[in-house]
Parts: structure tokens; C-alpha cells; sequence
């Protein structure tokens, strides 16, 4: 059905008939119908050659390299998501705008491009502006969007995609190494990278809780530049609360003054708390043992523990569990 | 003389008993409608409320409508608050319903929340206002700490309430309280899920609530807390258990170990529904021998879920036993059970009729899901590995295994590395019943990649094929081909989800022409604009709600909307203070969401919603 033009997107009752018969005959003849469809996705110069499967072999590994980015089993690449997204729809675009002298070369500029950037970052497709050129139905946008395809270049999920509740994203226990939560989150107009955290300028925020105390507090760990600034700040923050929660748990109303006391002893071991962190990859690991500034790189959260608790926690996630004592806190 | 004329005439104690034996909302609704004698009866008559929307009504006139209400259910956020796309302070809040009904002296006996926003102090006035409160339901609901729910528990023992459950949350604070009545007396269902800590969340709370319902508390009928984070009293959970000898529906979290589920389960053979823990222990020790006696007790199981975190292959045989009398099974959080020994659990699970399963599966254990499950009637296949670097997953091979297996299904949620024409074809054909088809592509615009063909072609043949779909959701590479399909076929269609699809306006003209029973119409990320969003205004009235976002509807049009259908509530979502009263009428709207309501804007809502 090449002669088959926009009509395509005409109301109702003319396209009933059609498709009733084209459905007919999609039966009879399997999927060979699709091939006439009037939209069509690939690289151009190519477009003859989309309605023979006979030549798949070559057509479908020039489109596997366009498309090669991971969503297809036999590509071994571990990228995960891909600007396919914007190529397709922005191929879409041009396909439907039958401007075939227009489009092959607005196409093949972005295939191109897309292939580069989409073996280094992914696309961010929450950014605003790139994302409305690429649904602009102009034909203009088509030599337009080459251009901005080459600023997608951040990386970034989609924001809610796949669509399934936070509490599934975080369900393989393993050390395999995925970003947490909030890195999915993507903010128009920012470069985001694995760790977002360093992507803000102004503070590196990390939650910090302690046995104990029912309310965390937050850390700025860019404020510190070594652990045992960190360390007294950690003193500085829960000591007092640490106090009121003795108060209020021994039942008594005591000045909070007379009762505080120094957290001591956070990083080696020698004191009734000790100091442990969460990385990037959902492990727990003693605070202490690489260098600052990597630390900080991977450090996700920060928790003070009871040192002697330590012995019976898994740190681990792999490791067997050890039965714990019945009667916790 | 015509019946209905005859109808008229009945005394109402009559017809009050004939509505009786309407159960639906729908169906009283319409018979509300008939004359005013009619609306009269079932007024005062009604005893179960549905409110799909809490914003489309007050509580007040529901209150002066219905005041024998006795059972009220109330959904809050758009679902697409689901999957973060809804800021959390938007709104959905509980408390004025609560005030309102004990401010009138309803009888509230039942409570039952989707998607709302339920505070602490709310709960104390659900606890403290309603004797006969019986049954208490939140679903993805947030807002109430362990505070909260400690305070409600400690109540339980003066008021007589019946089961309460809280299950299957959200990231947030998601927490399901399910209350439902078994016996009169008091009995009581614990269900709890909190799966993510908001920055002040009271963690210590979390091993101390079990210590707060009483000795005497011994009519617990359900307990459920699988997706708590946080370590639990085992102690404790051991004694109440041995007390409760009604307990029907047992979920334990990670931090319960094997050795515990062997001492509990020796306690409670009587159980129906099971989630057991993390599942980790020599399988040569005795403590894994008496697990599996307790097992081969546990005769009443017809529900299994958990094996949460940690679980060791080789101890899961002790549960086979359980197996051949499952009719539910719940395996998506248990990401670390390999596909080969999930294949060995299902092939004992001839009688399953809910599945819900991580991708890890694979295809071909899909299956044998497929030649053994054939009472199978809801699947749902879930992403174990979302960032890509895994090879296990699904593909169309194993939705079209199930569709030809499994002869009774007609729910399905699929999430996928790919999906192909031809296998929706195929699945179409051999499944006429879907009710629920739900498809979700990893890669949210991903072609057939067989013939690199969009997806509109299996779409259609599902809307064509099946006659009684009510809801849907579409994925992968999608232009406005399908939206015509839908249009045309998709005649009982209740709920359309669309991402990242189409091309033009007519996609979406297609959808509002042609689904007269649309409800909810959710799309994000598609090019759908004005001339769509305003061909039809009138459309919005039977509808529940729309929400549209990052497509390419602007604001002046948004105004427009609204200043044409004064009975709808235009929300604008501003997140970022993109928008505000200076804005020039052809930006571009990036968040919207209206929904048909009588009492107009509503007062409660944050800075950054704008209702039009």
C-alpha cells in the first residue's frame, strides 16, 4: 500500500473499512502487512529497502547499531537507557513528514551522533527544551535537532520509568552496583552523574542516624575535611539529644547539661559507638579506612552504631546471616 | 400499567430492601437517578460510599447525602503519584474527612484510603471518635509515623475493632492498614509495610510496636509486616503469636530468620496466608528439620510470599509441601532466588491463581509457569535488574508461553526487555478476557525488533481481541496508529495509561472520541497539546480525572479549559516555579491535572498547585 499518504490519520469511518481489511490480510500473510506502514524508523537511504525483509541480515545490523544500546538480548553493552528515545521519536517525525529529501540527511547527521553519545552517557529526557524541539512538528525541527541532540549528552533515567513503586527499585540485595534512589530523580538542565550528590556545589548532605535516637540528623560532609572532623561533629550533634533520650527513657526530667557526655571513641573502636557508612553499592563499611576525598565520593549515609553490636551486624549483604540476639534494642 | 409506575407505589421500607441487594456504587447511583421517591430511598439507605477523587466533593454534603453512611472509601493523588511524579505536599488529605464525620456523629465503621495523605493526629481522632470502627484500609498512603500506628494499636484493646492490616507500601511511607471485621469479637489484623524512611521517621518505634498490643490481646487474625526495614522483637513476636490462635495471615520481614519462622509456624498450623522472612540456614541442621515438620502441618497455606534478602536455595524443598495447595504466590521481592530454583517451587504449583514474580524468571521459566499453573488467572511479572547490566529478563517469548498455557487469565502486568507485533498478536488471540492489560517496555520507546515496526498493530489486536478490557497501559514505540485502535475498539475502557507515545493531537482526539467509558486518562511525555486538550471540554465531565505531563499543552489553553468548564478543577503543578502569574499563555504547562469536581478549587492546596 504505498500509495498510502496521510489519510492514514483521517476520522473513523474511512479508516474502518481499511482496517477491517488490513487486518484480513495481516492474518493471511503474517506481519508482511507492517512493512507498509506509513512509518517507518531506520537510517536513511535505506528507506527501499525497509519494505524487503529479504534483506534483513544487513538491515538489521546497520539499524542494531543504531539501536544497539542495550535493549536488545544479543547486545552485550550495559548501557541503560538509551537516547534511542529521542532518535525514534525524532525519526518518527521526519518519517511522517514524507519530506524523504529532507530527511535523510537530517537523520543520518543525528544517527550519527546518536550513536556517539549514546555509547558514552544516556539521554536525559526530562530536558525541557530538547524534548519539546523533538515533538515540535515543524519541519524545520529536523535539521534543527541534530544540534540538540548533541547537547542530550547527561545522563540520567527517566523519572518514573518503569513505572513500579520506589520499593522495587531497591530490591536486589547484592553489591551490584546501581544507584540509589534519588539519583533518579534528574534535574533539567544539570549534568547528573552517578553519584548526584556531587553534582550540587554547594554541600554534600548525608543523613546520619545513631542507635538509639529515633530522629537523624544531616551532615554536610563538605564542611569536614578529614574523619576526625567529622567525628567531633558527630559528638557535637547527637551528644545532646543522646542525653535527652537517656532522660526520657529512664523516665526522669533532668537538666540536659548535668547528663550529656562526649561521644568518644567513633573511628577506632574504643568507645561505646562506633561510626559506619553506607556506599554507593548498599554496603556497610567502618568509617575510617580510605582516604578522605574518597570517602566522600562513595559515602550514601552515615549511621552510629553501638560498638557492641558491631560483631553481630551483618556488614555484608551476601554474608550468611548470623542469628541475632532475639531481644534487639 | 407499567412497572415502574407500579414501583411508586411500594411503601420505601420496600424498595429500600430491593436496593439492599445492590452492592455496587454504580448501581445505586443510577437508581438514584430515576425519580426523586427513588433518590429519596437510596439516599437515606446507602451505607457504603465511594468517592474516587476525595477533591470532587466535601465531606460535608457527602455527610448530608448519605447520613447513614457507615463505610467510606476515599482515593487522594493521581496514580501517577505512584512513580514520583506527584510532589508529596500536593495534597489528598484525610484529617478534614475525619473531623467532618465526627463533627456529625457519623457511625463510622469502616475507613478504606488509596493515595492519601493520613497524619498521626488523624488516626488519634479515627481512634478516639468512632466506637464501631471495625475496618481500616490504607493503600499507598503516607504521612503517619509508628507513632501513630502504636497509638491505634494501644486503642485496640478498648474498642472493638476488627482486623487491621497494613500492607503493600510505597517508597515514601507507604503503609496499608487493613481493617476488616472477621468474627464480632474483637479481632485484629496487623499488616504493616514500611519500606522507606523519611528523614524524621521515628526508627525506634519500629521494634516496639508489637510490644504495644496487650497480653490480653489474643484475637489477632493477621499480621503482616514484610516490608518493614527495621529489626523486630522476635521475642515478642514469638509470644503473640502462641496467643493468638486466630491467626489466619502471617508476613514476616527480613530481619525474622529461619530458625524463628520454625518456632513460629510450630505455633500456628492454622495459617492461610504465610510471608515468611529471610530464609538462610544449614539445610543439614535440625533446626531446618523441624521447619520442615511445621510445614507439613501448616495444611491450610494457600498463600505464600517473603524470602526476603537472604535465601538459601537448598532450604527451599521444605516448603514444596506448600506448594501444591497455593492459589496465591508472591515472589517479586525475593530477587535472590535464582530462576532455576524458582522454576523448581512453581512446578509444585499446579492450583496458583495470583502470580506476582521478578523478570529474573526469564522466559523459560515462564514456561513452565505456563504448562504448570493452568488455573492461572492474574500475572505479574516484575524488573529485578532496572539499571540494565543483567541479562535476565523477559521478552515476548514468555508472555505468549503464558497466553497460550494459561486459558483462565485476564490480568497481566509485564514489565519487559522488548515486546513484538506479532506476540501481542498472538497473545490477543489465545487471551479474549483480559479485563487488565498492562505492558510496560524497559526502554520506554522501544520498537519491534524484529521488524523495527512501532507497536501499534499488537496493541490494536488486544483492544479488538478483547472485549471486556478495562484498563491499560501501553508501552514501547507507539504513534497515533493506536490511539485509533483504542478509539475504535477499546470499548469498555476504563483506564488508559500512555507514556512516551504518539505523534500529533489526533492520538490523543482518537482516545476522547472513542472511549465512551473512559475514566482516567493518565499520559506523560507525549505530544499531545491543545487542539487535543480542548476538542472536546465537555468529555472531561465524564471523566474522573486527566493528567497530562511534559506534553505539549500550554498554559493559555489550560486557562482556557478551565474558564469554559467551571465544574472541572484545572490543577497546574509548578514545581520549579516555571510558571507563575506573569507567564506568557504559550509556555508550556509541565505538570496538569484536572478532574470533574462540584464544590470548585480546593483550599488546601500548596503553593505550587494552581488551580486555573
Amino acid at each position: 500500500m504505498e500509495g498510502y499518504s496521510p489519510q492514514l490519520l483521517d476520522l473513523i469511518p474511512k479508516e474502518r473499512e481499511w482496517l477491517v481489511q488490513r487486518n484480513e490480510e495481516e492474518r493471511k500473510h503474517g506481519a508482511s502487512e507492517e512493512n507498509k506502514l506509513e512509518l517507518r524508523l531506520g537510517p536513511p537511504g535505506q528507506e527501499e529497502d525497509w519494505t524487503r525483509k529479504n534483506n534483513s541480515t544487513r538491515k538489521i545490523n546497520d539499524e542494531r547499531s543504531l539501536f544497539s544500546l542495550g535493549y536488545f538480548p544479543n547486545v552485550g553493552q550495559s548501557t541503560t537507557n538509551t537516547n534511542t528515545n529521542t532518535f525514534m521519536i525524532q525519526a518518527q517525525k521526519a518519517q511522517f513528514q514524507l519530506q524523504p529529501t529532507t530527511t535523510p540527511q537530517g537523520l543520518s547527521v543525528m544517527g550519527k551522533e546518536s550513536s556517539q553519545s549514546c555509547s558514552t552517557k544516556v539521554a536525559d529526557l526530562q530536558n525541557a527544551a530538547e524534548k519539546k524541539m523533538a515533538f515540535s512538528p515543524a519541519p524545520a525541527a529536523n535539521t534543527a535537532v541534530p544540534n540538540s541532540s548533541q547537547k542530550r549528552t547527561a545522563p540520567g533515567p527517566v523519572v518514573g520509568w518503569p513505572p513500579i513503586r520506589s520499593f522495587r527499585k531497591n530490591l536486589s540485595g547484592t553489591s551490584s552496583s546501581k544507584p540509589q534512589p534519588e539519583s533518579q530523580i534528574v534535574v533539567p538542565n544539570k549534568v547528573s552523574s552517578e553519584n548526584p550528590v556531587d553534582s550540587c556545589p554547594k554541600g554534600l548532605f548525608v543523613k546520619i542516624n545513631m542507635d538509639g535516637i529515633p530522629i537523624g540528623r544531616k551532615v554536610d560532609l563538605k564542611a569536614y575535611e578529614s574523619y576526625d572532623k567529622l567525628a567531633s561533629a558527630v559528638d557535637e550533634l547527637f551528644r545532646g539529644l543522646l542525653a535527652a533520650q537517656m532522660d526520657s527513657s529512664a523516665g526522669r526530667i533532668q537538666n540536659k547539661r548535668e547528663s550529656e557526655k562526649a561521644i568518644t571513641g567513633l573511628l577506632d573502636g574504643s568507645g561505646e559507638y562506633t561510626l559506619v557508612y553506607e556506599d554507593n553499592e548498599g554496603d556497610r563499611m567502618l568509617v575510617g579506612d580510605d582516604p578522605w576525598h574518597m570517602f566522600v565520593s562513595t559515602v550514601k549515609r552515615l549511621r552510629v552504631l553501638k560498638s557492641s553490636e558491631l560483631s553481630t551486624l551483618r556488614l555484608n549483604s551476601k554474608q550468611e546471616k548470623v542469628p541475632l540476639d532475639a531481644d534487639m534494642r | 400499567m407499567c412497572l415502574a409506575y407500579m414501583m411508586n407505589y411500594f411503601p420505601e421500607e420496600v424498595l429500600e430492601h430491593v436496593f439492599d441487594f445492590l452492592a455496587s456504587h454504580r448501581d445505586r447511583n443510577a437508581v438514584s437517578l430515576v425519580c426523586q421517591s427513588w433518590y429519596r430511598v437510596e439516599r437515606f439507605s446507602r451505607e457504603k460510599v465511594f468517592i474516587g477523587n476525595c477533591y470532587a466533593i466535601i465531606p460535608e454534603r457527602v455527610i448530608a447525602r448519605f447520613p447513614r453512611v457507615r463505610s467510606l472509601t476515599l482515593k487522594g493523588k493521581p496514580h501517577f503519584a505512584d512513580f514520583n511524579l506527584v510532589p508529596s505536599d500536593w495534597g489528598g488529605f484525610v484529617l478534614p474527612w475525619i473531623e467532618a464525620m465526627a463533627r456529625s456523629g457519623v457511625n463510622l465503621e469502616e475507613l478504606r484510603l488509596k493515595r492519601m495523605v493520613v497524619s498521626d493526629e488523624s488516626l488519634e481522632l479515627l481512634a478516639r471518635s468512632f466506637p464501631n470502627l471495625r475496618s481500616l484500609v490504607l493503600v499507598s498512603c503516607e504521612g503517619f509515623t509508628t507513632d501513630g500506628l502504636a497509638a491505634i494499636a494501644s486503642n485496640c484493646s478498648v474498642t472493638p475493632l476488627g482486623e487491621l492490616a497494613i500492607g503493600d507500601a510505597d517508597a515514601m511511607v507507604g503503609l496499608i492498614l487493613v481493617l476488616a471485621m472477621i468474627t464480632p469479637k474483637v479481632a485484629l489484623t496487623l499488616f504493616l509495610m514500611e519500606l522507606d524512611l523519611q528523614e524524621n521517621e521515628v526508627e525506634d518505634c519500629r521494634g516496639q510496636w508489637l510490644s504495644c498490643f496487650p497480653d490480653s490481646c489474643t484475637s489477632l487474625v493477621s499480621l503482616n509486616f514484610a516490608c518493614l526495614k527495621g529489626e523486630v522483637n522476635l521475642a515478642a513476636l514469638e509470644r503473640l503469636v502462641a496467643r493468638n490462635h486466630n491467626l489466619r495471615s502471617l508476613r514476616l520481614n527480613h530481619a525474622v530468620p529461619l530458625d524463628a519462622l520454625q518456632k513460629i509456624l510450630m505455633q500456628a498450623p492454622q495459617l492461610v496466608d504465610l510471608g515468611t522472612g529471610s530464609y538462610v540456614h544449614d539445610p543439614d541442621s535440625d533446626t531446618y528439620n523441624k521447619l520442615k515438620s511445621a510445614v507439613q502441618k501448616c495444611t491450610s497455606i494457600r498463600s505464600l510470599s517473603g524470602f526476603l534478602e537472604d535465601v538459601a536455595p537448598r532450604c527451599l524443598p521444605a516448603i514444596y509441601p506448600i506448594c501444591l495447595n497455593l492459589t496465591s504466590l508472591n515472589l517479586s521481592y525475593a530477587s535472590l532466588i535464582h530462576s532455576s530454583e524458582l522454576i523448581k517451587l512453581i512446578h509444585h504449583c499446579s492450583q496458583l491463581q495470583r502470580l506476582w514474580i521478578l523478570d529474573c524468571i526469564g522466559d523459560k521459566g515462564l514456561g513452565v509457569v505456563a504448562s504448570t499453573c493452568k488455573e492461572l488467572q492474574e500475572l505479574r511479572v516484575f524488573p529485578s535488574d532496572i539499571y540494565g547490566v543483567g541479562s535476565a529478563v523477559v521478552t515476548e517469548e514468555g508472555l505468549v508461553a503464558i497466553s497460550a498455557g494459561c486459558p483462565k487469565l485476564n490480568s497481566i502486568l509485564y514489565f519487559c526487555q522488548q515486546m513484538t507485533n506479532a506476540a501481542l498478536i498472538t497473545v490477543a488471540k489465545n487471551c479474549p478476557n483480559f479485563i487488565r492489560f498492562r505492558l510496560c517496555t524497559l526502554n520506554p520507546t522501544i520498537p519491534d525488533p524484529v521488524t523495527m515496526q512501532p507497536l501499534d498493530e499488537g496493541f490494536g489486536a488486544i483492544v479488538q481481541s478483547c472485549k471486556g478490557l478495562k484498563r491499560l497501559s501501553l508501552s514501547g514505540l507507539l504513534t497515533d496508529q493506536v490511539f485509533l485502535y483504542i478509539g475504535m475498539y477499546a470499548e469498555q475502557l476504563e483506564m488508559l495509561s500512555v507514556a512516551f507515545a504518539g505523534n500529533s493531537d489526533k492520538g490523543m482526539l482518537y482516545v476522547l472520541n472513542g472511549c465512551k467509558k473512559l475514566k482516567k486518562l493518565e499520559i506523560r511525555d507525549s505530544p499531545f497539546g491543545n487542539v487535543a486538550l480542548l476538542a472536546d471540554v465537555g468529555k472531561y465531565e465524564t471523566m474522573r480525572s486527566l493528567w497530562m505531563s511534559s506534553c505539549e499543552v500550554t498554559l493559555g489553553a489550560c486557562k482556557t479549559l478551565a474558564k469554559k468548564m467551571p465544574r472541572l478543577n484545572v490543577e497546574v503543578i509548578n514545581e520549579n516555579d516555571l510558571i507563575d502569574a506573569s507567564s506568557d499563555d504559550r509556555q508550556k504547562v509541565e505538570k496538569m491535572y484536572l478532574y470533574r469536581t462540584l464544590v470548585g478549587p480546593r483550599e488546601d492546596a500548596p503553593e505550587f498547585v494552581w488551580t486555573l
